[in-house]
């Protein structure tokens, strides 16, 4: 594929199989908005961004954006960022993920991830449901909820993964909803500058699963200057215990927490060397064998 | 011929190894060829370890039973190794642990006290026994211990080591011999290397015996070598890693064993099917499940073979020593960029961890090979199909290229595709590939075979048995034949190998004789089986017995 530097040419010829209300729309549409302004206001050219998809609906994204992309496997995504992210920092990298995904499958990679504080984006595209394999609870789906495999509701509670980011070592924490658009395109823009590892937990609407469209419109608010304090782990977690995904209370999107520490990455450079280099240092290893 | 066979054991955590590994450079230094199998069970502290060391003016691989000189640490390595013994063995001891006993007796607590040195000292003095018992001179002996030892501890150790070595007297003369003083390297140090040489970056792992060595290597001398070694959370994120450096363009390669390769499966059919380069040293040791984690089996051949789900082309080799595991490694990682395939290079714990005197330039594959770039000419596709199934290789980062990988079905753009054409032609592009990699496997020594062509005894072997059958085959007039590459498996060069074969033996250390399994499937005998499974390598001595029992 040849890059086209435009918005509107950032979306490729790939039939869109997502339902109608889906909210991986607006996540698709505000990903190629924030992609397309911070290559315009930074001026880093679209190939120097990667997109990396798990497996689930929010993978069909790979296809869907016309920007360098590796679709990989379900809840794997996250350790092939960090390898990418190693190979050359000159890219962008932000992976795409879901629920299921990262949450059940991945969990580990994620955790990992923020402790190390590799500079990749992990975008979650949390519906709180599996879409693609029809119907199952996944790690943020409420108690109770009535899924394919648990027909008599689930006894487990949500997990709360900001909060799990925050104590893994996460140095950029956001949440957004997908009915938020202008809105969530900052928090994308805002995590993807982020020089660190930044996570962003999206409440997605399922519009043929787990349709929380009326809940999440009663009780979403954008949170404002002086609401917290983003630098601060007490500050954050305060906020990010607010609502804990399953009982009934306000939900606050934004940015959490934002601090800078040192990149993983920075810790392996190799200056680059060609082959005969390398058999070089072969060579003089063996002779000076001890 | 001239050869030595030495024992050293005592418990875990007093430094057997690296004492094994001295000896074997003190002979190593008088121009010999040495091999040394390091045995110990999976502990700490305690239990028992022991080193044998053989040195020939000749290249040898394998060990034999009995034992020219016993180095005894502690009564169980007496007690153990009895067999080991005969009336010529010199036997050296610890008269601190051991009572009564035949041979030289060296009272190590009193000469680590009054030379007041730490205890891991105590080996210091068996070498210096050793050097007097068997006539090597004593700058010699202080040459080894410079290079085995520690600045800070050199002083004591050379205190040590002159004490043992006045302590027993002349036995026989190793006399030097005029050959070159080759290093001394375990499989998985050369295997290491084998891999920088073929143009590693970085090299991912997580811990698990036998492979481990590989890590430690390598991570101890990344700098030297100009590498990242990366140590991720388990084989999971290993394999996914090194699938995100060579998607952005860095040779990677990862090291494991059975369990660990279990984790890696869907990443290496996701290798398979994006056809992303790695390289995977894959170290067998005893299954199922945990099995015995420091001890030897082939018994994984057929999940390398078949592991992931899918039909994608791999490579498959397994070297036989050090030299091979060196050239192979090399070789599996450039052919695993130019075919754009996953690359397992099956070693196991015998040749993982045993050592032997390794020279380089016996070690390097027979031709080099560059992946193939995107030219820069048209719109760009991942998934070019062309003739030989080989794609243009793009990355990102470069200028006016989108570069589309993926794990599902796909469309030459590297676009999901369900459509049953496009699966078609997907599969046959990988059935192309494989083709190609086999053909250019034909300029490969991908079947090797030792001794008399007429000989009209035939032993089968693969992987680390290769030297011991080598050995044992000269004893029984038989030749050799070893199958270097499992996959794509070379037919042609196997039949012509077996031309004229006669009665045919198949050694394996395994209980269901899976090299057997593999030749039968492509339709050729095997022949009989002579099996081990008990976690140990043959003796020399032990296989020729075995194959008496069989060549009548």
């Amino acid at each position: 594929m040849t890059p086209d530097r435009s918005a509107a040419g950032l979306i490729t010829p790939v039939q869109n199989t997502w339902c109608p209300g889906c909210g991986n729309f607006s996540i698709q549409h505000m990903m190629r908005s924030a992609i397309a302004e911070i290559s315009e206001e930074e001026g880093i050219p679209i190939e120097k961004f990667v997109l990396l998809g798990g497996i689930g609906c929010h993978g069909k994204l790979m296809d869907y954006l016309n920007v360098n992309s590796l679709y990989t496997i379900h809840g794997r995504s996250i350790p092939a960022a960090t390898g990418i992210r190693l190979a050359n920092r000159d890219l962008r990298v932000i992976c795409h993920v879901g629920d299921g995904d990262i949450y059940a499958e991945g969990l580990d990679h994620l955790i990992f991830a923020a402790k190390r504080n590799t500079d990749i984006t992990v975008i979650v595209h949390d519906n709180r449901v599996y879409g693609l394999t029809t119907g199952q609870y996944t790690p943020t789906s409420p108690t109770g909820f009535r899924g394919r495999s648990t027909p008599r509701g689930v006894a487990e509670h949500p997990m709360n993964p900001l909060e799990v980011m925050l104590a893994a070592g996460a140095t950029h924490i956001a949440r957004g909803y997908t009915r938020k658009t202008r809105h969530l395109k900052d928090v994308f823009k805002e995590a993807i500058m982020h020089r660190g590892f930044s996570f962003v937990d999206v409440l997605q609407i399922c519009a043929t699963y787990s349709n929380l469209t009326d809940y999440y419109d009663a009780h979403v608010y954008e949170m404002q200057d002086g609401d917290l304090d983003t630098g601060r782990f007490e500050s954050a977690l305060q906020k990010i215990r607010e609502w804990d995904y399953d009982r009934d209370a306000p939900i606050a999107i934004g940015t959490f927490y934002s601090i800078e520490r040192p990149l993983y990455e920075e810790g392996f450079s190799v200056p680059p060397s060609g082959l005969e280099e390398r058999r070089g240092r072969v060579r003089r290893l063996v002779e000076g064998w001890r | 011929m001239q050869e030595y066979s030495l024992l050293i054991g005592g418990k875990a955590g007093e430094g057997i190894n690296t004492a094994g590994l001295s000896i074997a450079g003190l002979f190593s230094r008088l121009g010999y060829r040495v091999y040394m199998y390091f045995d110990y069970p999976s502990l700490i502290r305690g239990g028992h370890n022991f080193a044998i060391i053989r040195a020939a003016d000749r290249p040898i691989g394998a060990h034999r039973t009995r034992v020219d000189v016993l180095l005894a640490l502690d009564r169980k390595t007496i007690e153990t190794h009895k067999e080991r013994i005969d009336g010529k063995t010199t036997v050296i001891y610890d008269s601190s642990q051991v009572r009564e006993e035949t041979g030289y007796g060296l009272p190590l607590d009193d000469i680590i006290a009054e030379e007041k040195a730490p205890p891991i000292t105590r080996n210091s003095a068996m070498l210096g026994a050793l050097a007097r018992v068997a006539g090597i001179d004593r700058e010699m002996l202080e040459d080894v211990l410079r290079a085995a030892v520690p600045e800070k501890h050199l002083d004591s150790n050379l205190r040590v080591a002159a004490r043992g070595y006045s302590a027993v007297e002349n036995v026989f003369s190793v006399k030097p011999l005029d050959a070159p003083a080759l290093p001394v390297l375990t499989g998985n140090e050369a295997a290491g290397l084998g891999l920088v040489y073929g143009g590693l970056d970085t090299y991912v792992a997580y811990p698990m015996t036998p492979s481990s060595g590989v890590l430690h290597f390598l991570a101890g001398r990344a700098e030297d070598l100009g590498i990242r070694v990366i140590h991720p959370e388990n084989e999971i994120s290993v394999i996914l890693m090194a699938l995100g450096l060579a998607y952005a363009g860095k040779r990677a390669a990862v090291g494991t064993s059975g369990g660990g390769f279990c984790l890696m499966t869907e990443g290496l059919s996701f290798a398979g099917m994006s056809e992303m380069p790695v390289t995977i040293v894959l170290s067998q040791r005893p299954g199922p499940s945990t099995g015995v984690p420091t001890y030897t089996a082939q018994s994984d051949l057929h999940f390398a073979l078949n592991a992931g789900q899918g039909e994608f082309p791999r490579l498959v080799v397994a070297p036989g020593d050090p030299h091979e595991a060196c050239a192979w490694s090399a070789a599996a990682l450039m052919l695993s960029w130019r075919y754009q395939v996953p690359a397992i290079i099956l070693m196991d714990k015998t040749l993982a961890e045993g050592a032997c005197s390794f020279d380089l330039d016996a070690s390097t594959p027979p031709r080099d090979h560059e992946p193939l770039l995107e030219d820069g000419e048209g719109e760009y596709r991942r998934y070019r199909r062309t003739e030989d199934g080989v794609s243009p290789l793009a990355f990102p980062g470069m200028e006016g290229v989108t570069v589309k990988a993926n794990s599902y079905a796909h469309d030459e753009r590297g676009f999901t595709t369900e459509k049953a054409e496009e699966i078609r032609a997907l599969q046959e592009k990988l059935l192309r590939k494989a083709g190609s990699l086999k053909a250019e496997l034909g300029g490969y020594q991908t079947v090797k075979t030792y001794g008399a062509p007429d000989a009209e005894k035939t032993i089968i072997c693969w992987g680390s048995q290769k030297w011991v059958c080598i050995e044992a085959a000269a004893g029984v007039d038989a030749r050799v034949v070893q199958p270097v590459v499992l996959a794509p498996f070379p037919v042609e060069a196997w039949s012509k190998a077996m031309a004229g074969a006669g009665e045919v033996v198949c050694v394996e250390n395994n209980a269901t004789g899976q090299a057997a399994r593999l030749l039968r499937e492509h339709g050729f005998d095997p022949g009989r089986p002579i099996l081990k499974y008990d976690g140990r390598p043959f003796a020399v001595d032990e296989l020729t017995a075995r194959l008496e029992e069989v060549f009548v």
